[in-house]
């Protein structure tokens, strides 16, 4: 099917690229809503854990230009994505600094900014849990009491009576056996802290409620759907009666999937009529979104001397900070996952989500594989130095390989990985050493492999209406949100390749739960294989209305009918083409001056029907947990100044297996994209937080994210196809990928330069200047 | 205390009553329709806001609104009827953005620099857009932009 294609696998100018270079592209904070808006302020927490004992709003009620407060006792609900251990607005108890209080319902945002200063809140302080290893101390104080009364999806499990928010274990083989067999052992321990997305856009959110109970809400986000359906379930409306509609979004990359801020917004209940407007600032961006996961890794991995894996045992510690919900799935996923892309006989891994009292943690790009690949691909490097084999050498050898057993004793997907490290490695020029004319620079490579699959639930559907007008344009409906990933123009490319409608006359809408049809969310990397398939199934339904109007009205065999350049063609006459336009709205009149057919519409739906989440909680077996794998390898050259400590990256490469590239452009894209964002987390985006549990560093002074000056001198994005049997066109999704080897890339590069391990991320020039100077450091060779 | 000022606004004549405290970017926004200049960070660190007032860039989101009386504005909005559409066009035709959210600052970045210097280098180029923060592209492409756009000037000059 992908030979002799027109438009997938072709180079084209984004559909959304026009509207987003003349301003015409509008983000929610760009809608216009008249006189009567609103603007809702927040009261923060400024303490991480403490006991709520009163709130008194009666001050900022009476303040003039206050139109209504609300507090936990109005909205009480507890909602999540997995386990609802959130609430809209705390009763009891704030567990992490900047929890919002109350909120304040004003006529300006000053007004309601003064009213938060009015309401009056008694605490009592409860000591801060600020470590995973404290949380998980017997005599820890529970963060959440509760636990064991939340709600929760089967395949979800948390540990009431301690701070564990969930658990997957994996049990594959005899690791002590493995271990046995090892000819060398490494065990060590890994720490990658928490980051922020720092979308350039912050989360906004405008609300209304009316007197006909009807909620309309204008949210910046990546999960439409399965935000009227977390609200239709806390607040009691039926989902019809809950309209999300999502204007383009100013970047998402986990951040805004899911719902967080948007359920404070549903206090516009209290003002009807009037549309409610909260904006986050960019503090409140850091501070209450939410955060990548920290992770706590010990990895123990023993190989023979030929270089083969026999053992893994991998133990993760989550810190999922105050609340879980959606972070539990980054636990699940990791830990069917955390063997990284090899193939290992004997596996035991415990991912563990963890609660203490820093800001909610949830999915960031990556979905928590950047974490565990920081110490598995360190590790790949140290144990091939170790036992004398070359770092790539040893990747090779226990590259995962099309049909292996993955984790979890399935079988892995048509996988390109050899290829992907093979082509990484000859990009890079591994094995060739360089030497800088500065005394101070050493210049080095690192390399690391990477792979992931979409973390969903088994049963995540996608769906596409496809709709032709009078001149045989079409609109192509879907809730698959474009964030900047290019997701529109791989639609609109499906669609073109299946009707043979150029891409000029097709427009993709973006998503309005009213009336485009249903997505789960625009996440884990899985729209473009996901909603591509319903896409393309839309695409075909129309296809099959054209000829079946076509072949009634004319007398022809559908078998022969086929489309071609926006017309119906027949096989067996080769003068008969009829264009789109001729019939698709008006139908096609009949000898006897009747008409047949109608507007023609397609419709498609996807979901996987082979996945299956229910395994068994001790082994992590019986079940088919992910759809597949996407593979990939990076690799970074750096100069290294060996008196400031300071890194830069020169040159990247790296090779991603997508299946087949529908836009090979922007696939590139997003290879350069995912490794700058990945670089800024390698070498010093971290939040800081004081002893008392309060972020320090909530602006882009302070927390610095990559510029252009960051961006390496020679980037090389590298595509292989590998076809996915059940991908649209052969695709597989690759845009989180590529932000997953880059801390164990720089990592192993800084190894590689000076003989410094570093096993806590960010790799900061203080750490790269000052540890070689430690009296205990010994070098790795 | 509410106060009338008057500047020029993409080529035409405006007025608008602006409050002591208010910041050019909530005017622009809130009481002028223009959308295209982006709240970000709301310190001048991210330049989504950026905006031309008398021939060099501001952060919106930094300058009193009272501060841009009798001065004269371009925003994005006014960049095809101001004749400067080629900037736009080589971006997109380099695909140089992806949730679009800091382009206008950036193109407002871009006008700044090519008017300023017809000829800047790689890093010059660089230079003049590491104001302007995105979490998307990793700048390759609006990198490779401007260099086209540049190439194209200098071509026409000589």
């Amino acid at each position: 099917m992908s030979k002799n294609t027109k438009v997938v696998g072709h180079d084209a100018v984004r559909i959304d690229m026009e509207e987003k270079i003349t301003g015409a592209a509008l983000y929610t904070d760009d809608l216009p809503f008249g006189p009567n808006l609103l603007h809702m302020s927040v009261l923060a927490s400024p303490h991480a854990h403490a006991e709520i004992l009163n709130i008194d709003t009666s001050e900022a009620e009476k303040f003039p230009g206050v139109m209504a407060v609300a507090t936990g006792k109005d909205y009480p609900q507890k909602f999540g994505l997995y386990l609802q251990d959130k609430s809209i607005l705390p009763v009891d108890r704030v567990r992490y600094v900047g929890e919002q209080v109350a909120v304040v319902i004003a006529r300006t945002k000053e007004i309601a900014d003064e009213g938060c200063k009015l309401i009056k809140v008694d605490y009592k302080i409860l000591e801060p849990i600020l470590d995973v290893r404290d949380a998980l101390k017997e005599d820890a104080v529970l963060i959440h009491p509760d636990l064991g009364d939340y709600q929760v999806i089967p395949w979800i499990n948390p540990q009431p009576g301690t701070n564990i928010s969930h658990i997957r274990k994996i049990r594959k083989g005899d690791v002590e056996k493995g271990f046995e067999e090892a000819d060398f052992i490494l065990e060590d321990e890994y720490h990658v802290p928490h980051v922020v997305h720092a979308c350039i856009e912050t989360h906004i959110s405008v609300a209304r409620y009316d007197y006909t109970k009807r909620l309309t809400m204008w949210n910046s986000t990546q999960s439409p759907h399965t935000q009227r359906h977390i609200m239709a379930n806390a607040l009691g409306i039926p989902h019809k009666d809950i309209r999300i509609i999502a204007p383009y979004v100013g970047g998402g990359f986990g951040g805004k999937a899911g719902i967080s801020m948007e359920a404070l917004t549903v206090a516009c209940q209290k003002v009807p009529g009037y549309p409610v407007k909260l904006r986050w600032s960019r503090k409140e961006e850091f501070l209450n979104s939410s955060q990548r996961q920290e992770l706590r890794a010990t990895v123990k991995m023993g190989v023979t001397k030929e270089g083969k894996i026999t053992a893994l045992r991998h133990i993760m510690h989550w810190d999922v900070g105050a609340s879980a919900e959606y972070g539990n799935n980054v636990v699940n996923a990791t830990g069917f996952s955390a063997t990284g892309p090899y193939y290992i006989p004997n596996v035991s891994i415990d991912s563990v989500g963890v609660y203490t009292n820093h800001p909610p943690c949830a999915a960031y790009r990556g979905f928590g594989y950047s974490e565990f690949h920081f110490g598995i691909e360190s590790h790949m490097d140290r144990i091939a130095k170790a036992i004398g084999i070359d770092p790539v050498e040893f990747r090779r050898i226990n590259a995962i390989k099309t049909d292996d057993e993955v984790a979890y004793k399935c079988h892995m997907n048509p996988s390109g990985m050899l290829e992907c490290i093979d082509k990484v490695a000859q990009a890079i020029e591994w094995g060739k050493e360089e030497v800088s004319d500065d005394p101070d620079i050493v210049i080095a490579k690192g390399f690391a492999s990477a792979w992931k699959a979409p973390a969903m639930p088994p049963n995540a559907g996608s769906s596409v209406f496809i709709k032709f007008s009078e001149d045989g344009s079409i609109n192509v409906l879907v809730s698959g949100m474009e964030i900047g990933q290019g997701l529109h123009t791989a639609v609109a490319k499906f669609a073109s390749e299946i009707l043979t409608v150029p891409l000029n006359k097709i427009r993709v809408e973006l998503p309005d739960t009213d009336r485009n049809p249903y997505e789960w969310q625009t996440v884990a990397s899985h729209e473009t294989w996901e909603l591509g398939n319903a896409t393309i199934r839309a695409a075909r339904d129309a296809r099959a209305k054209i000829f079946d109007v076509v072949s009634r009205a004319f007398h022809l065999e559908k078998e022969s009918l086929y489309l071609e350049d926006g017309k119906v063609k027949d096989d067996l006459d080769p003068d008969f083409a009829l264009p789109f336009e001729d019939f698709v709205i008006t139908g096609i009149q009949t000898e006897f001056n009747t008409w047949v057919g109608g507007p023609i519409m397609g419709i498609g739906s996807f979901i996987p029907e082979f996945t299956n989440a229910m395994v068994d909680p001790d082994t992590g077996m019986g079940g088919h947990p992910n759809v597949h794998y996407t593979v990939g390898a990076g690799a970074v050259k750096i100069e290294l100044n060996k008196k400031t400590g300071v890194v830069r990256v020169v040159k990247m490469a790296e090779g991603f297996d997508c299946g087949k590239a529908i836009n090979p452009d922007l696939v590139k894209d997003q290879i350069v994209g995912g490794f700058i964002q990945g670089l800024g987390t390698a070498l010093y985006e971290v939040c800081i937080f004081d002893d008392k549990g309060k972020m320090l560093n909530t602006n882009f002074t302070d927390y610095k994210i990559p510029t252009i000056l960051e961006m390496p001198d020679e980037m090389i994005p590298i595509i292989v196809e590998v076809p996915q049997p059940d991908g649209p066109f052969g695709a597989r999704g690759m845009s989180e990928h590529t932000m997953i080897p880059v801390m164990p890339a720089v990592a192993n590069a800084i190894a590689n330069a000076i003989g410094l391990r570093i096993k806590d991320i960010p790799l900061t020039a203080e750490k790269v200047a000052l540890r070689p100077l430690q009296k205990d450091f010994v070098a790795e060779k | 205390m509410v106060r009338e000022i008057e500047f020029t606004l993409n080529g035409y004549h405006q007025k608008v009553s602006v409050k002591p405290g208010e910041k050019l970017l909530d005017v622009l926004r809130d009481k002028l329709g223009i959308t295209s200049a982006k709240y970000g960070c709301g310190k001048g660190e991210c330049g989504a806001c950026t905006v031309n007032l008398d021939g060099k860039t501001v952060r919106s989101c930094l300058m009193y609104a009272v501060e841009a009386d009798g001065s004269v504005i371009e925003t994005l909005e006014g960049f095809q009827r101001l004749g400067k559409k080629e900037i736009q066009e080589i971006y997109q035709k380099h695909n140089a953005f992806q949730c679009g959210f800091c382009a206008p600052g950036f193109i407002l970045s871009t006008d700044e620099l090519l008017s300023q210097n017809p000829d800047p280098d790689e890093e010059e180029i660089k230079e003049a857009l590491a104001g302007n923060l995105c979490r998307c592209t990793g700048y390759k492409n609006i990198f490779s932009a401007v260099k086209e756009m540049v190439e194209i000037r200098k071509g026409r000059e000589s």
